[in-house]
């Protein structure tokens, strides 16, 4: 297991394969997450994740480069899928992760038993959000690293990397998650497929979109999500991102599409001692990976040679809004008035 | 004082008991005292008091959540202090600290951070924000103190069965039987955001909407609930249908959510029905006749929660 390069800020992409693998490691990631194919990890989708060798292969190519390679297991299995998620933690540590990407309190049991050298994070989807539940996790499990859930602001972020000696990563890039990660139901709710045990929100086979001019509407299992005008542009149906009546308004009730991008905040997340910045995308393909990545090598870099005199450059985000929901970006919670 | 300790409480070979889940909404100081007033007389054996859900709300404090809680304890009934559910401000992180600290009454704990001010020290109550989804997790959780535990309100009744027939032995099961499901909680206020309004400037709008604010689809169909940082299905979830499969699960307490005007009568149906003073169907009549309807059970059955069966 390799150890992170000291006093940076990490870089940590997305691979739901191995070309888009190896775009992200060409590219200048530091570290790519990755999971298994199945209920294993929050990116369950049709045709996309790693089978075993698959993974062996991936970190290979992720060491020959001086990078480092993580594996998502943050589903909560439930009994019926548990022999699979113990499995999966073998399979990860066996195939030579560099660290192990848990949420649930078994699965992080079960790895820091049977595995007590094998370095751990705590996934997003575990919710932490403060010192006390960042110590349970770390002194229980021996968690080197929490992923934080994209809901506290900027000083909010600060308070916590100084309250704990604890490695803190923060999303910088891809698809707002609105809700505290792992404590959203809305999609299990309109859909049945939990996102916790399934890993899969809002899945491809409960969306439906049909033309009906002059709207063209999109249903999630039979739930009207929203409706788009002509030339007007479709986000996918999570449930959080369409338009509801609230009273006799229609509205993005919950969140409009739209991206995270933390650039503009680059030099505050450095300053604080962020550790890692990770982007946000799995599922997306090659051509994201390598352009998101490339984008973000060039602005961590700028930033850490000179945070002072650091600049958006309006090509930086020319790319990263063609990548972005809704071709909008937003700092998220990060911002008070965002809340 | 002492921390009522669960072993005063055998609850062995006793019909399942009814508990009062902590009122999710922003109701003022007066609606709660006269809400936790007529508590004494309800058919209730525990009863969790606290804000949950956002910390800007402050309509009491902790010491009047406890003096509330005594009034409660006297009439005979169990009282626990429930922790707030998504904690982000420092303020918020001291009054887990206060609430985890209480010494007086046990604790609900509604995120990792309150299992781990508690554990070893005091037993807790693990609420159903902690994703508890296995056997091992259990494990970990009643390792640390926990003496109940109330599952994801998520789980289908047959990975309960499967939960719980492995469950570490003395530990209470606490099944959420009645309410808006709680189903995701965020940064952003979802009632100010209706009123175009950031949290920072709330002017706790949500104070007007004791039971949340409907959300609908464009079609009118009802989804979602917005109370605040929280959003609850619009349906109340209700087991009441499934009472011979509950009790065969072997659980300890049916958790019911306050409502801003029907909680009482509810909570006579269920107690009606639990006692077996009344038939399953009978009660779901009653159910019906309150005007508490649609109701969804779709997560007992495995699929989507907004279902029923």
């Amino acid at each position: 297991m390799r150890e992170p390069r000291p006093h940076t800020l990490e870089l940590v992409c997305p691979a739901g394969s191995l070309p888009a693998l190896k775009a992200a490691v060409d590219a200048g990631a530091d570290a790519v997450y990755i999971g298994l194919r199945g209920e294993t990890n929050a990116r369950n989708f049709p045709g996309l994740n790693f089978h075993r060798r698959q993974a062996a292969e991936a970190v290979r190519y992720a060491h020959a480069a001086g990078a480092r390679l993580f594996m998502a297991l943050n589903t909560y299995p439930d009994p019926g899928r548990w022999p699979a998620a113990a499995q999966a933690v073998d399979t990860a540590v066996g195939v030579g992760a560099d660290a192990l990407i848990l949420a649930d309190l078994g699965l992080l049991h079960y790895a820091a038993t049977h595995y007590p050298d094998q370095r751990l994070h705590l996934s997003v989807q575990a919710s932490v959000t403060h010192r006390h539940a960042i110590a349970l996790y770390a002194e229980r499990f021996g968690v080197r690293r929490v992923v934080l859930p994209r809901v506290l602001s900027l000083p909010q972020v600060r308070r916590v990397v100084h309250n704990t000696p604890v490695e803190v990563e923060v999303f910088g890039f891809g698809s707002l998650c609105v809700m505290a990660e792992g404590r959203c139901g809305l999609s299990a709710y309109v859909t049945g497929s939990s996102p916790n045990q399934c890993g899969v929100c809002a899945p491809a086979q409960a969306v439906r979109w049909t033309e009906t001019p002059p709207a063209r509407e999109v249903r999630l299992n039979g739930v009207l999500i929203d409706r788009f005008g002509p030339n007007e542009p479709a986000g996918y149906p999570v449930p959080c991102k369409g338009r509801f009546a609230v009273g006799q308004h229609v509205f993005h009730a919950i969140e409009e599409p739209t991206s995270l991008n933390v650039l503009d905040v680059l030099p505050e997340l450095l300053r604080v001692g962020v550790r890692a910045l990770k982007v946000e995308g799995r599922q997306r393909g090659v051509a994201y990976v390598r352009q998101v990545t490339q984008t973000l090598r060039e602005a961590i870099d700028h930033c850490q040679a000179d945070p002072d005199s650091y600049s958006v450059k309006p090509g930086w985000l020319r790319i990263l809004d063609r990548h972005s929901e809704g071709r909008r970006h937003t700092l998220g919670a990060l911002e008070r008035p965002w809340q | 004082m002492a921390v009522d300790s669960p072993q005063a409480r055998p609850r062995h070979a006793r019909p399942i008991g009814i508990s009062l889940a902590p009122v999710p909404y922003f109701w003022s100081r007066q609606a709660l005292e006269d809400f936790y007033r007529a508590a004494v007389d309800w058919p209730v054996d525990t009863v969790y008091l606290g804000e949950t859900v956002c910390g800007k709300r402050r309509a009491l404090r902790l010491g009047e959540w406890i003096e509330l809680g005594e009034t409660l304890a006297e009439s005979g009934k169990e009282v626990v202090l429930s922790s707030q559910i998504l904690v982000e401000a420092d303020s918020e992180v001291a009054t887990l600290e206060r609430v985890c600290d209480n010494g007086r009454f046990s604790v609900e704990a509604n995120d990792m951070g309150a299992v781990h001010r508690l554990a070893g020290r005091i037993p807790f109550v693990a609420g159903p924000h902690l994703n508890i989804y296995n056997a091992p997790a259990l494990s970990v959780t009643t390792q640390s103190g926990a003496y109940r535990w109330v599952p994801p309100v998520e789980l289908p009744a047959s990975t309960l069965a499967a939960l719980l027939g492995a469950r570490p032995p003395g530990l209470e099961t606490e099944l959420f039987g009645f309410g808006r499901l709680p189903l995701a909680f965020s940064a952003r206020c979802f009632t100010a955001r209706a009123h175009g309004l950031s949290k920072d400037d709330c002017r706790f709008r949500c104070q007007d909407y004791p039971d949340g604010l409907p959300l609908h689809s464009q079609e009118g169909e009802a989804l979602f609930n917005i109370n605040g940082v929280q959003l609850q299905s619009a349906a109340p979830f209700s087991v009441l249908s499934e009472m011979a499969r509950v009790r065969a699960l072997g659980i300890e307490y049916l958790r019911i959510l306050p409502l801003a005007n029907l909680t009482g009568e509810v909570l006579d149906v269920f107690h009606a029905v639990l006692s077996g003073d009344q038939a399953p169907t009978d009660g779901e009549a009653r159910l019906d006749g309150l005007g508490l309807t649609p109701r969804c059970n779709g997560f007992w059955h495995g699929q989507a929660g907004m279902g029923v069966q």
